[in-house]
């Protein structure tokens, strides 16, 4: 049924524009869902942080709550966009975008299924890398366009924390990259799938490098300004940093990337070290063994439970800790850790042969 | 015309409108942002004739570590923009004769017979399953260890001088060691005292008691 909708673009519109308007009509079909998660994301962390907090969470629109989010966007879409009168007015409106744009962008190499990726890159480790190194611009051109003190000491912290992280998370991608030897996700997935164990969950990669396992999933915290991490905009110091001359729909924007940041570091985790769409069960058991989308799905929704049920558990980060935490405890400990990989894959005890 | 010439114009429109923003932007913070978006769009140009790993590493150093910091330290700096205006039009001609002469010297290579430029034709593309990286990353870690090892020291050193060079203890500062923190044990924050619950009050004398004064 693809191939013939594949066709069907190229016989209708020629080859050139054919192949865009199938590309883009690919783009939309991540797209589409990625918004509806980024939605009910918001709905899912304020119901979990409520039972955890033994409350219920919000109820009142549409049953259970579950129309919530949309009445959340039509608000937002509702509400006056108000520019301060000093601002640099081009930048302004454009650091909503940067901050959304890249965290839509890596998407396009995250494999879903096998074959079902938009771009089945050589380097797509490394594109994913480049691309959220992008989002700090958009924090950055916030603090800086708001002409706002507030803002600006926001956009400096999240610039030097996002920067400080990178480093560990770049490490921590350095072990995945060794024992899979390939910077396709797709390889990397798949590499998970064989080796001692034989592709149940204990050859997934989150056990030989459980460190960087760690490593990652808490710079990625970080690297998302999530709370315990949120010294960014930390409301009870600085108000809301970056974002607080902004509102309505512009504000919305820096919030749809926040969350589909999350969900992209969710993806990449799970790829990276939980086996992406690899089924947990062995091969043998008819339906749970077999490797599916949905198990790459589950995977992504509990790293992004883990990321709510930290915001409700812990307080939030000194900044000089958080410089600490980043530099002197995850940066040794992921070089170590390499080193170890490095030199066990020589021996006979390899896993990875 | 392909898709992907289309594309090379677009981009490439992209980065020489880009590349004159950098130099004629009047505030240095929209300057800067210009050669982000320049570095980008030559990133993508790259990628076009097939150089991924030279182009995400564009990105990747360049926008995404050492343009944040530049940013960072053009957004702090109180300069007045006036004042360094000022001599512009004293240095325009010199500026000029400079650019023109460079402009000449590379439209004159260009032109050349004989320079040797026929045979650099389009590149074969790669064949199916052939990593760019890989292929840098061969000869680097083989024929080039030792040069690529030094280049590594050389940078180390520098990251080192460069820090000792800046760092300077201040003595008032409010420094707190997280170690000495944690390894606190409850005998040093805290003193537990004996004592008696209750105290004993001398009898008062016998006479109060029977009735509160009227």
């Amino acid at each position: 049924m693809i191939d013939a909708l594949h066709n069907g673009f190229l016989s209708l519109l020629g080859p050139m524009l054919g192949t865009l308007a199938w590309t883009l009509f690919k783009i939309v079909l991540i797209i589409l869902p990625v918004f509806g998660a980024v939605a009910y994301l918001t709905l899912a962390e304020r119901k979990v942080i409520g039972y955890m907090q033994i409350r219920i969470g919000p109820n009142r629109v549409g049953p259970y709550g579950l129309l919530q989010p949309i009445a959340d966007g039509v608000k937002l879409l509702l509400k006056e966009i108000i520019s301060p009168s000093a601002a640099s007015t081009g930048l302004f409106f454009f650091a909503p975008i940067m901050v959304l744009a890249p965290a839509l962008v890596g998407w396009a190499v995250i494999p879903f299924a096998p074959g079902l990726v938009l771009a089945d890159v050589n380097a797509g480790l490394l594109y994913v890398m480049a691309i959220t190194s992008l989002g700090v611009y958009g924090i950055i051109v916030a603090g800086w366009a708001s002409n706002s003190k507030y803002a600006f000491l926001g956009a400096l912290r999240a610039s030097a924390q996002v920067i400080s992280y990178e480093l560990a998370m770049g490490f921590a991608l350095v072990g995945v990259l060794m024992v899979s030897s390939s910077l396709n996700l797709s390889d990397i997935v798949n590499q998970q799938g064989h080796g001692h164990f034989g592709g149940s969950f204990m050859s997934w990669n989150f056990i030989p490098l459980f460190p960087l396992f760690l490593v990652y999933l808490i710079s990625g915290v970080a690297e998302t300004n999530r709370a315990p991490f949120d010294v960014a905009e930390g409301e009870s110091e600085i108000v809301a940093g970056h974002m607080i001359e902004y509102s309505g729909m512009s504000f919305a924007l820096f919030f749809l990337g926040e969350y589909a940041n999350m969900w992209l570091i969710g993806a990449m985790t799970s790829i990276m070290f939980l086996g992406g769409w690899l089924s947990p069960f062995p091969a043998s058991i008819p339906v749970l063994g077999a490797p599916s989308i949905f198990w790459l799905l589950a995977k992504m929704s509990f790293v992004m439970f883990l990321f709510l049920w930290f915001r409700a558990t812990f307080p939030r980060y000194r900044y000089d800790q958080l410089m600490r935490l980043g530099w002197k405890v995850f940066i040794p400990v992921t070089l170590i850790w390499i080193v170890v990989v490095a030199a066990w894959m020589q021996t006979d005890y390899s896993l990875w042969k | 015309m392909t898709l992907t010439t289309v594309i090379f114009y677009i981009f490439a429109a992209i980065l020489i409108v880009s590349a004159l923003r950098v130099i004629t932007a009047k505030n240095p913070v929209h300057a800067a942002l210009s050669l982000v978006l320049s570095f980008f769009t030559g990133a993508v140009l790259w990628m076009l004739i097939e150089a991924e790993f030279l182009a995400i590493s564009l990105v990747l150093v360049y926008v995404g570590a050492v343009m944040v910091l530049f940013l960072f330290v053009v957004m702090m700096l109180d300069i007045n923009f006036e004042e360094l205006r000022k001599g512009f039009w004293g240095f325009f001609p010199v500026a000029a004769i400079v650019a023109t002469i460079m402009a000449a010297e590379m439209v004159l290579i260009l032109l050349a017979k004989g320079n040797g430029l026929e045979s650099f034709t389009t590149v074969a593309p790669l064949p199916e399953g052939v990593s760019n990286i890989k292929q840098l990353g061969i000869p680097i870690y083989t024929d080039y260890l030792l040069a690529f090892e030094l280049a590594a020291v050389l940078l180390l050193v520098a990251i080192i001088a460069a820090i000792s060079l800046t760092l300077r203890r201040r003595k008032n500062t409010k420094y707190i060691n997280p170690a000495d923190q944690i390894a606190v044990k409850r005998n040093d924050r805290l003193r537990i005292v004996k004592m008696q619950a209750e105290v004993e009050v001398p009898e008062a004398p016998a006479a109060a008691d029977d009735k509160p004064a009227a």
